[in-house]
């Protein structure tokens, strides 16, 4: 796999010259916290941080999105026909993603881009995307993506692995995409004959620091309605205050709710990130509602990370292992805890 | 790429009021453009995002037939935003519809076999639409037997009247239509719950004989134990689930019971399989 080494000396340079053919995405400060936003012309992108707060989900899968317009004006021709919007899916890409946020998004593909149905907004926006991960030196004790499928120089869903040495960053091309970008900003200086070795030893390194880590194993393997049924959901549960702050900074919860919107006689049907946390989420018109209770939802967030997913993809849990649900709960609920629980449990 | 999400553009051609509370009407849709007509190609189970402009979407059971061409039916209970708005419509307004969703009632293993139909108030459209299917001379000769058990609270709430009488003077339909009470002299049919109903008239449970089941829970609550004395197994038994929808694709993550997203993987599920899922319905 061809590396190119990239003086940092040369990286504002490229990124002025990258502006001309992407629009490009990277963290930067806001108000003492990280958020991945799109970056004027200038700016640069603050590699220098932990993780963003919020996923980079909205870079493809806005938190609201326009997907269908109309005219109600019944003297117009087309009226109370609903209609498709141009969007913007001009090449894009993403600055200094971490590896679990980039592998994030080939979890969620599978729900978006299906066999039988293809979501044209968020595929559109994917694969009009490059991802430019940058290599984790740093986990934090929140993080656990070893054991659950990532890692912190996980390549997997990157289109390029960079690698912080200091004075310059390793650029190793894993597609073709990654490869076209790194030429569009002009960095073609290859690295020497070390430069594999050296990368090596630096994940080594960083996949030591990884000190907490999930069971997943025994999940396939378990009885959904047991698991289901299973005592501890209560108790699991009982601290939970359906806040939703969970589902919102997660990279693999991905649903949303459809909602027209009005303004004079033009209106449109957008989509909103929604959460199982809510009660209205699956409330009846008739006001039955089969999640009424706040066990229910909470018991749903984890079944299908856990569980449902396992089972529908048979390629391990929907959960990368970032850790931001875990830090940003406010009633210190831990995913890790209620994972080693389900894998535990025998009914 | 195809948009799941556009809808096709439909004209309301007929709207019917079926119950004496004037709270279910039909709607009878014809497609703006005859080519969406042939996309639309549907079995009876399935059902449509219907879409009003401005106001939403709503996920209702087709009630047509695929026998009955150049129109597509519905009966629409008013409920809330969307259904209310539907129902306040007139003929020759423009909605839009998306589909057909989900599965259907599993046609092929119904080949040949007994049918038992049960349904209960407003749950009957997507049964409607099966027996219209099954009595079409083309399609009448792959079933044996059919029985059809349908109550409503009273006789004014009963759905498609014209229609039941027209199989009730049939000879290869046996219809027990019944309701909760009524003080009509004229009344000639059954009164008493669909479950006491079943009780009676339901032929019994064998490898030969499914029952498709459609009511409010309070109804399928009390028929399955019937069914199960009648000796039906579980696999034998087919019903049709409902859940809060938005895309109806499977895509939400709205709509799971378990793994199984209810607009794609169902709605139409056996109680074997219904069996092994969680309760949360
Ligand atoms: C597979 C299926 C078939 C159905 N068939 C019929 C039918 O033939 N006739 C009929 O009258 N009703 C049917 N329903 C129920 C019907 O979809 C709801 O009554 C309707 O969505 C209520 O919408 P509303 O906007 O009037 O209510 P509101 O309470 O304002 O609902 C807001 C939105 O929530 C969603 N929603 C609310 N309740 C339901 C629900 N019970 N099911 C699904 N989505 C819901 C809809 O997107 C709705 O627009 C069916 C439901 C499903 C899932
Ligand atoms: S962040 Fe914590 S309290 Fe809020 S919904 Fe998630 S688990 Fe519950
Ligand atoms: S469930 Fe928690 S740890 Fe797993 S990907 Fe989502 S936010 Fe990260
Ligand atoms: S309605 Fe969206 S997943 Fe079923």
């Amino acid at each position: 796999m061809k590396i190119i080494r990239i003086n940092k000396e040369n990286w504002a340079d490229g990124l002025e010259k990258l502006k001309r053919s992407y629009r490009l995405f990277g963290p930067v400060k806001d108000n003492n916290l990280h958020v991945f936003k799109e970056l004027d012309k200038g700016e640069l992108p603050d590699c220098s941080y932990f993780n963003t707060r919020l996923s980079p989900k909205s870079i493809i899968y806005p938190q609201s999105e326009i997907m269908l317009e109309y005219e109600l004006d019944e003297s117009k021709e087309d009226h109370h026909i609903l209609k498709e919007i141009d969007t913007d899916y001009s090449p894009r890409a993403v600055i200094g993603i971490r590896p679990c946020d980039a592998a994030a998004f080939l979890l969620v593909k599978r729900n978006f881009d299906t066999p039988e149905y293809k979501d044209p907004y968020w595929i559109k926006s994917y694969e009009a995307t490059t991802f430019v991960g940058l290599a984790c030196n740093n986990p934090q004790t929140t993080c656990f993506c070893t054991s659950a499928g990532s890692g912190p120089f996980y390549e997997k869903g990157l289109d390029l692995l960079l690698v912080d040495i200091g004075d310059y960053y390793f650029a190793k091309i894993i597609t073709l995409k990654g490869e076209n970008f790194l030429e569009a900003a002009g960095w073609d200086t290859e690295a020497d004959g070390n430069a594999e070795e050296q990368i090596k030893t630096m994940k080594q390194k960083a996949e030591a620091k990884i000190i907490s880590s999930i069971a997943t194993d025994k999940l396939k393997d378990k009885t959904t309605t047991d698991l289901f049924d299973a005592p501890f959901w209560e108790e699991v549960a009982f601290a939970c205050i359906n806040c939703g702050a969970c589902t919102y900074v997660c990279p693999t919860c991905w649903c949303f709710d459809i909602q027209d919107e009005v303004n004079g006689y033009s209106g449109i049907r957008m989509r909103n990130w929604d959460s199982c946390m809510f009660p209205l989420f699956t409330l009846h018109g008739s006001g039955h509602n089969p999640r009424s209770t706040n066990m229910q939802r909470f018991r749903q967030r984890f079944m299908h990370k856990l569980k449902y997913y396992v089972d529908k993809y048979n390629d391990g849990i929907q959960c990368v292992g970032c850790g931001r649900c875990t830090r940003l709960c406010p009633a210190n609920i831990d995913i890790r805890k209620v994972c080693n629980l389900m894998n535990g449990y025998s009914a | 790429m195809q948009n799941p999400y556009l809808p096709y553009p439909v004209r309301i051609e007929e709207i019917i009021t079926e119950t004496e509370d004037k709270n279910l009407k039909t709607f009878k849709l014809v497609f703006l453009n005859p080519d969406d007509e042939k996309k639309f190609s549907y079995k009876a189970g399935q059902f449509a995002e219907l879409s009003v402009a401005g106001k939403g979407e709503v996920p209702i059971g087709i009630a047509s037939s695929p026998t009955e061409k150049g129109y597509l039916m519905f009966t629409i209970n008013k409920v809330g935003l969307v259904t209310t708005t539907l129902h306040c419509m007139k003929p020759g307004d423009i909605i839009g519809i998306r589909g057909p969703l989900g599965n259907s009632y599993p046609w092929d293993i119904l080949k040949g076999k007994n049918v038992l139909i049960i349904g209960g108030g407003f749950a009957f459209t997507t049964l409607r639409s099966s027996i219209v299917y099954m009595l079409d001379p083309a399609n009448r000769p792959n079933f044996k037997n059919i029985h059809v058990i349908y109550g409503a609270r009273s006789p004014g709430m009963l759905l498609y009247k014209d229609e039941l009488t027209a199989w009730e003077s049939r000879d290869d339909i046996n219809m027990h239509i019944t309701v909760d009470g009524t003080d009509d002299p004229e009344w000639k049919y059954n009164i008493g719950f669909v479950p006491t109903v079943t009780e009676q008239k339901a032929p019994p449970g064998n490898a030969d004989t499914y029952a498709i089941i459609c009511g409010p829970p309070i109804m399928i609550k009390f028929t399955q134990p019937v069914l199960d004395k009648l000796g039906y197994c579980h696999d034998n038994i087919i019903m049709s689930l409902e859940m809060r929808m938005k895309c109806g694709i499977g895509i939400c993550g709205r709509c799971n019971i378990g793994k199984e997203f209810v607009c794609k993987d169902g709605p139409v599920f056996t109680l074997a399989q219904l069996n092994m899922m969680p309760k949360e319905y």
